[in-house]
């Protein structure tokens, strides 16, 4: 405990006319970062979680791991795999690799999300929220990990400050903020959000990985079925997770271990979860029944974003529907929206982006029907 | 009649800053997102609506004892179309390649909220002199919101200003990429929330009290 007893110690230079007090919103983020604060509300009936909402984004940073490990392994294996080198590279050469390819990426996002948190929290002198913890993994978890970091910057900044900070901060959000720093990319520098070029990480780092030349280009999966072109990849390379896509939602596997955790810990509504993949999944079947695709529905269900979208984004409880009911049609909705998106819109290859920010949209409106019902049900049970 | 009195100042001032039509009374946003993704267009737009604010003040000034108080919304509306056809079909003859690109807009400053809300909230009660210094205030507050968000839009989203390209071309040849939701009227909301914002965090007094 002595790290608590440090703290501890230099809280007085933190309080009102100690000679930091300027930084006491910072103090406060890193105590009760490192340590569940005791400080209850004073006033006013409130129910208390055991765990604060500091611990569940850990948990969720928690889930993430897999798929970014795995990400990072993926970034090496196409890097080889495109240089045609595939033997040589040792499978700790590639991960290593894709781990020096997308630390940057990580590390810019957390830097100038968690910057602009502080400063914020600063300015308006309130407390650090933690709401950045899990937005600034996930943003460089969908984006290609070639993504250029000057953008990334713009992105995370739009995002933090024009999707949270002016709706009041972190839990009044109403869109997703990785989801909005990724729409931003993606109508902002299209070039290198969609397309061919953009996946496969192109320069040997430290020696490491092989540099491609200028020209090569590597559509994904969905990218081919966009072009009418047929996809090379098979059914196990889809659920491992060894195609080009964005760094963390190729593998299902690696998805499933995080959707597992996230489940288990109660923490993701399993409702939500469960009705994006019957949405998915009813769409996928109508369009294969009536020839408007080529792709097999689980085929749908496995490709592109839609496993990450619906584990680790249409579950997030801000910006969700919130009534046990409205999960269910909120869920359904996002499904159903992507694989639209996905088939009936030449431009969008991929629809999981625009189907959950969609989502969000309409959460609000779908939790107030749910309530009126119940209202005007037990208004009629009363008569 | 003293033509430059405080009184006649003030009316002419006030829309420029505390009482822009745009910042602070929120009306003709429409066209404010939709004309502005490059800069020529805004400020076409811009003294478009200060000619046609201005003239339509005046004439509804001058003959507003005349107009029967039933009917004044219609009559307000003929004096405004007829001064937009006339703009419209200048603009045609003069820069048909701006009146292209703004297209119905100019056609639907008819109904741009500013327009009818400057002669009913003051040619009606006031003489033409007055009147038109109000008008000419209020197209411009709004031609100057136009002309910031539009620069702003050009720039990043293109690069250039008024066609001209600004930026040198070793800069794309770094790596830097113009900002295609700049040209999206999207992002056009979004810039006009920001004027707002640092307008109201300088400039309005109201909320301050």
């Amino acid at each position: 405990m002595s790290l608590r007893n440090y703290l501890d110690k230099i809280r007085p230079n933190f309080e009102e006319g100690g000679k930091l007090h300027a930084f006491k919103s910072v103090f406060d983020g890193f105590d009760s970062f490192l340590y569940v604060s005791s400080e209850t509300s004073r006033s006013g009936v409130s129910i208390h979680d055991a765990i604060d909402s500091k611990r569940i984004m850990s948990l969720v940073v928690l889930a993430l791991v897999p798929a970014m490990l795995f990400g990072m392994y993926n970034i090496g294996y196409q890097n080889a795999a495109a240089a045609g080198k595939l033997a040589e590279a040792g499978c700790w050469g590639m991960f290593l690799y894709g781990l020096l390819a997308l630390l940057p990426n990580i590390l810019v996002s957390y830097i100038v999300g968690l910057g602009i948190e502080f400063a914020w929290a600063q300015w308006k002198g309130e407390e650090i929220q933690e709401g950045y913890l899990v937005s600034g993994i996930l943003i460089p978890l969908i984006i290609p990990v070639t993504t250029p970091l000057w953008i990334l910057v713009l992105a995370v900044a739009f995002a933090v400050i024009f999707t949270k900070e002016i709706f009041g901060g972190t839990g009044m959000n109403i869109f997703n903020v990785a989801l909005a720093a990724r729409a931003f990319l993606f109508f902002s520098y299209p070039s290198r959000m969609t397309g061919d070029s953009v996946w496969v990480a192109r320069d040997s780092i430290f020696g490491l990985g092989y540099t491609l030349p200028d020209g090569f280009t590597m559509a994904t999966p969905l990218g081919q079925i966009g072009q009418g072109v047929t996809v090379n990849a098979s059914l196990q390379d889809m659920i491992t997770g060894l195609i080009p896509g964005s760094v963390g939602e190729t593998s299902v596997i690696a998805i499933a271990i995080g959707a597992a955790i996230l489940l288990w810990t109660d923490i993701a509504s399993w409702k939500t979860m469960l009705s994006v993949f019957l949405g998915g999944t009813v769409m996928g079947l109508l369009f294969q029944a009536t020839g408007a695709t080529p792709v097999q529905w689980y085929e749908h269900l496995v490709l592109g974003g839609f496993c990450f979208g619906a584990v680790f984004m249409a579950t997030d409880p801000v910006t969700s529907a919130r009534t046990e009911t409205g999960k269910w049609f909120y869920g359904f909705f996002i499904g159903a929206m992507a694989i639209i998106i996905r088939v009936l819109n030449p431009g969008y290859p991929e629809g999981m982006m625009l189907a959950i920010l969609f989502g969000n949209m309409f959460a609000p409106l779908i939790d107030y029907c749910v309530v009126q019902s119940n209202i005007s049900k037990r208004a009629k049970r009363a008569k | 009649m003293d033509l430059f009195s405080k009184q006649n100042r003030e009316v002419f001032s006030n829309p420029l800053n505390l009482d822009n039509p745009i910042l602070v009374q929120v009306l003709g946003i429409c066209s404010a997102l939709a004309v502005t993704s490059q800069l020529k267009p805004a400020i076409v737009m811009g003294l478009a609506v200060t000619i046609i604010t201005a003239f339509s003040n005046v004439i509804i000034s001058l003959i507003r004892n005349t107009i029967p108080n039933r009917i004044r919304i219609i009559v307000q509306l003929v004096v405004v179309a007829a001064l937009v056809t006339i703009v419209s079909q200048i603009l045609k003859a003069v820069a048909y390649d701006v009146s292209v690109q703004l297209s119905v807009y100019v056609g639907l400053i008819i109904t741009n909220c500013i327009l009818m809300g400057r002669l009913e909230a003051f040619a009606m009660t006031n003489r033409p002199w007055p009147s038109f210094l109000d008008g000419i205030g209020n197209g411009l507050g709004y031609a100057l919101i136009l002309v910031t968000v539009g620069a702003v839009r050009e720039f990043f989203g293109r690069g250039s200003l008024l066609g001209f390209k600004i930026l040198p071309q070793r800069f794309y040849d770094a790596g830097y990429m113009d900002n295609g939701m700049m040209t999206m009227p999207a992002m056009a909301l979004i810039l006009l929330g920001c004027v707002i914002w640092v307008h109201r965090a300088y400039f309005y007094k109201e909320d301050k009290k």
